[in-house]
This record gives structure tokens, C-alpha cells and sequence, in this order.
């Protein structure tokens, strides 16, 4: 602080810390509650995306959305934290109150009369002008899977359903035989790294799922992931369409063998443990 | 001519017979099909305009609701009236009549919409209630006998509190109470039974079972009875205490002097402390209710947690982020009017500023609404960074972080006007906040981990948290009791004293708690899907299909409507035919206002 001061000397400007600088401006809670919203809404269009790759962690922007629910929470816990105090709520309602009524405030009041129905104005243009991408829609995590499926004409009840190559045959073979189905069929949309960056992955939207990311294959046992490549986009329930998948129907291509391979391959790939069937009374 | 005319005759009459023939031929093949037949029951029956789906739900909702609520109040009035006996402070003991007062309104309320369901059963779902009743017919008998009882019980509990005020006559009055809670907690089991029979029956039930083959008990104690009883039971008290909540509001509002107006303000806290006291341990029966659902079934597991039901549980993150927010604003605001409290002050803003998170995380989605040049910046359907928020192990982490922070504000709130006399206040103090650190630090560390093990693990990790939750809740209330015995006051609460504003943080306790059960309601209903009785009997109806999201908040936010409405004219009324007596209370601003954590905390 006394180096920073004497550069300010050097300088031959008047030194005042910034702490004095924000008291004297945030010295009203309504000044306070504008800057936290500021501050609040800094960090979620900047901050969010921009900080985590400082350490070496991914981020990219947040969708309008979510940027929208972040503020609401920011705006509910700015007006509790003014109005949970007597002092504080009429110390943040007197300049809201006083350019509403002062005389001396007429200029004031003048603008701001005209600048908030403009910005609503123009919010309101921007957000009905016609775009050309699609609206962005709900989409459900997980589709429901059916109790039993018929795969190539055959009954299988996916209740309890493990994987049969798990407890035949040798694993290393399996493995090997699902990276080369995976190679053959899913590279182009789910990529190399099974990131769901395959090289046609731009094109869709939903975009293919990451492997890879913690909230895929890691949450569902391997019978729901054997129904999802077997039926694919097609075989998807009534319930939450629109899906708009363009998954495939794999069980008009690929084996049932073929399918249980490439799903050891997918979770021996990512290190991910599928999720297995709870037993009633088993302890974990 | 006679010749010709004999001729047709002739033909006449030998076509007739043929004729007569042919008619009774057909006549029999038009009536054989009715005669085979005899009478068949119809399936399903009409409603006008809204249709059969909406009326039935509309009135099993309503019914719903005042069950809840005459079945949480009579679980605090015998709680009020106990205190009462016990301390001889006659407050609590006008308290619990008071409450009893809403109960009597209310009962006729919740009989009349349960009637209305039945027939609504009967005339528009024959099909359905015949499968059930052909099941569950020895306990509606015995349901019908219990609610017998128990309207009996009311009536002698409410119309013989002043007859039987004093003595071992009391003591009477009070088993009345209890007794009144048992017939209640019975009439809502058996009902439990049977929708969860319908949400999950027995392995052995298919849809080739005919139901006078289906085992009575087996139906009866299914796989998510238990849960919804103990998720039900407590939901019931949070539901009452918001409630009262509310009506104490409405009459703070509406209150004319200054005792009144001490009264229901004290009211109104016992309600918030009720509704928020049992809402901390709701979420853990919740979890326990949505992993049996899991267990029971995939699909329906599924179906709630990450498919389109999965919505709803954004809905319900927004809205119990504003339970407690209501919940700790409202002690916030109350500590104003409590000397000693200003030393507490300066922390809410730090507490307020966790619940935001916690609030913040639990509404992050999984999936969020993204359009195309989002989800291409995002370089996926997940965000890289928010996307490990919209997981069970980041909500369980933040709803453990809330209820540990309202604990904190009710712990303070206790103790702002007191001064301990003990010699190890410090020590215990210190001891407290380990506590709470260690708790956080094991909701925190278990929450972390959990992205790091395998899903069957990681869902047992919640136990814990939970645990330690829980037993930092337990053990620090032990050690506050003990540390405030004798406990100096640093003045009395001026009861009545509160800015307007808080009341209706109690107005919004009451509609979202109402909104609440309704939205989750339907997804607890909904993952049936087209299902009367999960796999079983199948709907054949024409509204067979999931409502949607959207049609489904209508409904139900139709509703709320109607029961508030409700409620506010019942109140209303039963205000119109007795005015409380209040002494004691208040009795203006500063007087023998009860003091908090004198026995009603």
C-alpha cells in the first residue's frame, strides 16, 4: 500500500484506495444492491465461462436460460437482503422514493421515464424478432425405458438385465470386438475420444452424447444402454417426443453379441463403472 | 281373374311364412349378440367440458389437501396442548383450541370432497373402482368405521376442552387428542395402500390375475406403501403448520389492537416453526419414496428423475428454494423485534448467500434449454463447467447446505434474547460450531466423492449425508438446551412488532407449500404413465396418454386456487362463529409475550 502510494506521489495525483473510492459511491444499500446485481450478472455471462480455463478447468458460455435463472435468484436474495432489516429497506425505498416525487428530480425522472420503456421496448423487439434457428425446446435426461423390448423378434425383459459377456468368454476379446463395431459405426457421430464430437456431430442437434462426461453411461446399467442402441432414435417412448434423435436402429445392423461388445468396449474406454442392479437387502 | 287372384295368394302365402321366417332370423341374429351379452358395466363414463381425467384429479387434489391439512394440525394441538399441561401455561393450551377450531371447519371439507371423489370413482371410472374394491373391500369397510371414529373423537376433543380443563379431566382431554391422531394416521394408511397399490403392485399381479385371486395383504403393504406413509405423515405436519401459518397472517393483517395483533404474530411464528422444523427432514423421506420408486420399477425410476417428469423436479427446485428463503426471512425480519438480536445481524447476509447458492445449484438442469449456436458453443448437449451441478451428488450437497443453514437461523433466533449463566458457554459454543463445520464438511466431502464412485455407491452416500446432518442437528439442540437452563434474558420479544412484509412471506410459505404437493403429486401419479395399475390394468380411456407439463400446472394450479379460496372463506366463517379468546399473549408491546425457546422452540 505505502509503494502504491508513492508511485500515486510520483505521480503527482491524490491517492485514494479503492476501498474508499467503492464506500463513498456503495455508501446507500440501493447503490450496494445495484452493484451486486452488476456484479452478479458479470459473473455469470463472464466469470462462468472465462475463469474455470484459468485453472485448467472447461467452461463455455451459459444459455440465455439458465443466465435467466441465475439473475432471478440474484434479484430474490438482493431485495431479501434489503427488506430483512427496517433500516436498510427504508434507507434502499428513499432514492427509488425520491425520484419518483422530489421536484429537484424532474430531469431525472424524465429520463428514466423514457429510458425503461425503451429498454423493455427493445428487449421486447429483440427477443420477437424471427430467426432462423430452431426454438430452443425441453428435452428429458433420460428416456424411460420399457420393462421388455423385442430385439430381432425375440422377447428380452431388461428388469435385471446384465451384460452376458461379462460372465463368458474373455473381456479382452469382447473389448476388441467393440472397438471395432464402435469404429465402424459410431466414430462419425460420437468421435475418437467418445466425446460426441465424431465429424458429423455439428450437424445435429441433439448432439451425440459424451461418453465421456459423468452423467451418461456412468448413471445407467447396461441393459438401458443395450435398448438405446438397439431401438435407437425410432424406438424412443411417446412420452418427451419430440426427441429429434437421429441414433439409428442398431439391431437392424449389428448383433445382440455385437451390442453387449460394444458397450464393454464404451465403458472399459471411458473408465466408467455401469450402473448396476440394487438387491434388496444388499448392503453398499 | 280368380284364377290369377288365387295365384297371388298362393304366393302370398307361401312367401309369408318365409318371410316371417327371415324376419325372426334376422330379428335373432340383430338380438342374439344382446342376449349373450346380458348387462356389461361400462368402462369409463363422461364428464362435460373438462372430461373425466380433470374432474376426478381435481377432486382427489382438493380432497387431498384438506386430508393433509386434517391430518398435520391435530399432531401439533395435542403437541400445544401437552406443552400447555406440562409448563401450566395456559397460552399453549388456547393455542391448540385455536388450532383445533380450523380443524372442525375443515373436517366437513375433506369429507365432502372425499364423497365427491368416490362418486366421481363410481360413476366415471366403474371399471377401475370395481378392480380396486373387489381388493381392497374389508378395509374400506374398515376405513368407514375408523373415519366414523374419528369425526367422534373431534367432535368430543373440540366440544369438551372447556368441560374437561382441569385435573385428571385434562389428562382425558388430552388422550382424546391423541387418540384423535392415531384414528387420523389409520384412516391415511389404508388409503396410502391403495394408490400405491396402483403405482406399485405386487410382483405376482398381472394383468391375467383376476383381483379376487390377489392377495389382500400383500396389495395392502406393496413396495412404496411404507414410504409414502413416513414422506406423508411429515409432509402432513409442514403442510398444517403452513397453513395456520397463514391464517394467523391473515389475521395479524387484519387485527384491530395491539393484542391481536401479539397474538397471531406468535401464532404465526409457532406455524413457520412448525412447517420449517419438519420441512428439514421432509427431503430425506422424499429420497427414500424416490429411490424405492426406483428400486420398484426402472422405467418408472426413470420416468421421474431423468425423463420428461424430470422438469418438474426444476419446478420444484425454484420452489423450495422459496420455502426457505420464505422460511429464514421471515426469522430474519422477527429478529427485529427481539432484543439482543442485533448481534446476529450481520451473519444473515452470509446465510442468505449460502441458500442462493444452494438455491442457484439445485436449479441448474442437467440438460439445459439451450437453442442450436448455444449447444454449439457449448460443444455439447452438457455444459463443460455447470454440468456437474444438474446431478443428484451437487443437489444432494446443496439441499444438506440449506437445512443446515436454517437450522443456523432457528439456533439463532433462540438464543438472541438470552444470556447463558453456564460456565462452559464458550466451550459449548465452540463445540456447536464444530459441529456445524464437521457436518458441512462431511455433506461436502461425501458430495464430491460421490462423482468420483459408481452410481450404487454414490446413492448410498446420501445416508450419510444425511446422518450427518441430522446428528449435528440433534446433538447441537442437546447442547443449547443444556447451555441456556437459567439462561439471563436480555429482554422480552415485543410480539406484534413485525413489518407487515413478513406476513406475507407466511402467505407464501402456504401457496407454494399447496402448489408443491400438487406438482409433485402428479409426478409421483404420473410416471404410471397409461397405466390404472402399474402394468397391470391397462387405461383404456380416452385420456389414456401423460397429460403435458404444461396442461398438468393448469390443472393444478386450478387447484390451489380453489382450495385457498376455500380456506379463506372456512376461516373466514369460523371466525364469524367464535372469536379466540386472547389473554396472555402480547397484551401489548412489550408484556408476557412467550419468549423464544421457553418450551415452544
Amino acid at each position: 500500500m505505502g509503494a502504491l502510494k508513492s508511485v500515486f506521489r510520483l505521480l503527482g495525483a491524490p491517492f485514494r484506495p479503492i476501498s474508499s473510492v467503492m464506500g463513498r459511491f456503495l455508501n446507500t444499500p440501493f447503490r450496494q444492491a445495484t452493484a451486486v446485481l452488476l456484479f452478479s450478472y458479470v459473473l455469470i455471462e463472464v466469470g462462468i465461462p472465462f475463469i474455470p480455463p484459468v485453472f485448467g478447468m472447461p467452461s463455455a458460455p451459459i444459455p440465455n436460460t439458465v443466465v435467466l435463472e441465475y439473475l432471478i435468484i440474484a434479484i430474490v436474495g438482493i431485495l431479501l437482503w434489503v427488506s430483512d432489516n427496517e433500516q436498510r429497506w427504508s434507507e434502499f425505498k428513499q432514492p427509488i422514493h425520491d425520484i419518483l416525487v422530489q421536484p429537484d428530480r424532474r430531469v431525472a425522472r424524465g429520463a428514466l421515464f423514457v429510458i425503461v420503456p425503451a429498454l423493455v421496448a427493445a428487449q421486447t423487439y429483440f427477443s420477437a424478432q424471427p430467426d432462423i434457428s430452431a426454438p430452443p425446446s425441453f428435452r428429458a435426461i433420460h428416456p424411460a425405458p420399457p420393462s421388455s423390448i423385442t430385439f430381432q423378434g425375440e422377447q428380452m425383459v431388461l428388469d435385471g438385465l446384465e451384460n452376458p459377456l461379462r460372465s463368458a468368454g474373455s473381456l479382452e476379446e469382447h473389448y476388441e470386438t467393440g472397438k471395432q463395431v464402435y469404429y465402424q459405426n459410431c466414430l462419425a457421430c460420437h468421435g475418437d475420444g467418445l466425446q460426441g464430437r465424431g465429424h458429423y456431430a455439428p450437424a445435429f442437434n441433439p448432439a451425440p452424447l459424451s461418453f465421456q462426461d459423468a452423467g451418461t453411461i456412468a448413471m445407467l446399467t447396461e441393459s438401458f444402454v443395450f435398448w438405446r442402441i438397439a431401438k435407437g432414435g425410432p424406438g424412443l417412448p411417446n412420452e418427451g417426443a419430440p426427441w429429434n434423435s437421429a441414433m439409428p436402429a442398431w439391431e437392424n445392423f449389428l448383433t445382440a453379441d455385437e451390442i453387449w461388445s460394444v458397450i464393454i468396449f464404451l465403458y472399459e474406454q471411458t473408465g466408467h463403472d455401469p450402473r448396476t442392479w440394487e438387491v434388496e437387502g444388499e448392503e453398499h | 281373374m280368380l284364377k290369377r287372384s288365387r295365384g297371388r295368394w298362393s304366393w302370398l302365402e307361401a312367401s309369408l311364412p318365409v318371410a316371417i321366417v327371415v324376419a325372426i332370423g334376422l330379428l335373432a341374429i340383430a338380438i342374439e349378440p344382446l342376449a349373450a351379452q346380458g348387462y356389461t358395466p361400462r368402462e369409463y363414463g363422461d364428464f362435460p367440458i373438462i372430461g373425466s381425467r380433470a374432474a376426478i384429479w381435481i377432486a382427489a387434489q382438493l380432497h387431498l389437501f384438506f386430508a393433509a391439512f386434517v391430518l398435520g394440525v391435530p399432531m401439533f394441538a395435542v403437541v400445544a396442548e401437552a406443552i400447555g399441561i406440562f409448563s401450566s401455561d395456559d397460552r399453549y393450551d388456547k393455542l391448540a383450541k385455536e388450532f383445533t377450531r380450523l380443524l372442525l371447519v375443515s373436517y366437513s371439507a375433506t369429507a365432502i370432497w372425499g364423497a365427491i371423489l368416490v362418486f366421481g370413482l363410481i360413476t366415471l371410472y366403474p371399471g377401475l373402482w370395481g378392480y380396486l374394491s373387489e381388493i381392497f373391500a374389508p378395509s374400506m369397510w374398515v376405513y368407514v368405521g375408523i373415519f366414523f371414529f374419528e369425526s367422534f373423537t373431534l367432535y368430543l376433543y373440540y366440544y369438551g376442552w372447556d368441560r374437561w380443563k382441569k385435573g385428571r379431566a385434562k389428562w382425558g382431554h388430552w388422550g382424546l387428542g391423541i387418540l384423535l391422531n392415531l384414528w387420523g394416521t389409520a384412516v391415511m394408511l389404508i388409503a396410502n395402500s391403495w394408490l400405491t397399490y396402483m403405482m406399485s403392485p405386487p410382483a405376482e399381479v398381472t394383468p391375467d390375475t383376476a383381483p379376487g385371486m390377489v392377495q389382500f395383504w400383500s396389495a395392502f403393504a406393496n413396495a412404496t406403501w411404507m414410504p409414502i406413509n413416513i414422506h406423508r405423515l411429515i409432509a402432513n405436519v409442514v403442510f398444517g403448520g403452513a397453513i395456520v401459518g397463514a391464517y394467523a397472517a391473515f389475521r395479524f393483517l387484519s387485527a384491530k389492537t395491539d393484542e391481536e395483533r401479539a397474538h397471531y404474530d406468535w401464532m404465526g411464528y409457532i406455524g413457520n416453526f412448525i412447517a420449517m422444523s419438519a420441512l428439514i427432514v421432509l427431503p430425506f423421506a422424499g429420497y427414500w419414496l424416490g429411490r424405492e420408486i426406483y428400486e420398484f420399477n426402472q422405467q418408472m425410476g426413470t420416468t421421474m428423475m431423468g425423463g420428461f417428469m424430470s422438469w418438474l423436479w426444476v419446478v420444484q427446485a425454484f420452489l423450495i428454494a422459496v420455502l426457505f428463503l420464505a422460511g429464514n426471512y421471515y426469522l430474519w425480519i422477527g429478529m427485529g423485534r427481539i432484543p439482543g438480536a442485533e448481534r446476529f445481524m450481520p451473519y444473515t447476509k452470509w446465510m442468505l448467500l449460502v441458500l442462493l447458492i444452494g438455491a442457484a445449484v439445485w436449479a441448474t438442469p442437467r440438460n439445459m434449454i439451450a437453442n442450436r449456436a448455444e449447444i454449439t458453443a457449448m460443444g455439447g448437449q452438457f455444459h463443460p463447467f455447470l454440468g456437474v451441478l444438474g446431478v443428484m451428488s451437487a443437489k444432494n450437497t446443496a439441499v444438506n447446505f440449506m437445512i443446515l443453514t436454517t437450522f443456523l437461523s432457528f439456533l439463532l433466533y433462540r438464543r438472541a434474547n438470552k444470556k447463558a449463566v453456564v460456565s462452559w458457554e464458550k466451550r459449548g459454543t465452540t463445540i456447536q460450531g464444530a459441529l456445524f463445520v464437521t457436518a458441512a464438511a462431511v455433506v461436502l466431502f461425501y458430495g464430491v466423492y460421490g462423482y468420483f464412485v459408481p452410481s450404487i455407491v454414490r446413492i448410498g452416500f446420501s445416508v450419510y449425508q444425511v446422518l450427518a446432518v441430522i446428528t449435528a442437528i440433534i446433538l447441537v439442540v442437546v447442547i443449547d438446551m443444556l447451555m441456556m437452563r437459567g439462561a439471563k434474558s436480555r429482554g422480552e420479544i415485543r410480539w406484534g412488532e413485525m413489518p407487515e412484509r413478513s406476513q406475507y412471506a407466511l402467505f407464501i410459505l402456504a401457496v407454494t407449500f399447496t402448489w408443491l404437493m400438487g406438482l409433485m403429486g402428479f409426478a409421483r401419479s404420473g410416471i404410471r404413465q397409461h397405466w390404472h395399475v402399474f402394468e397391470v390394468l391397462r387405461d383404456t380411456s380416452v385420456d389414456a396418454a401423460t397429460p403435458a407439463l404444461g396442461y398438468a400446472s393448469i390443472v393444478i394450479s386450478v387447484c390451489v386456487l380453489i382450495f385457498l379460496s376455500l380456506v379463506a372463506f372456512i376461516f373466514w366463517v369460523g371466525g364469524l362463529a367464535e372469536k379466540p379468546v386472547i389473554s396472555g399473549v402480547g397484551g401489548g408491546a412489550t408484556s408476557s409475550a412467550p419468549v423464544a425457546g421457553d418450551g415452544e422452540t
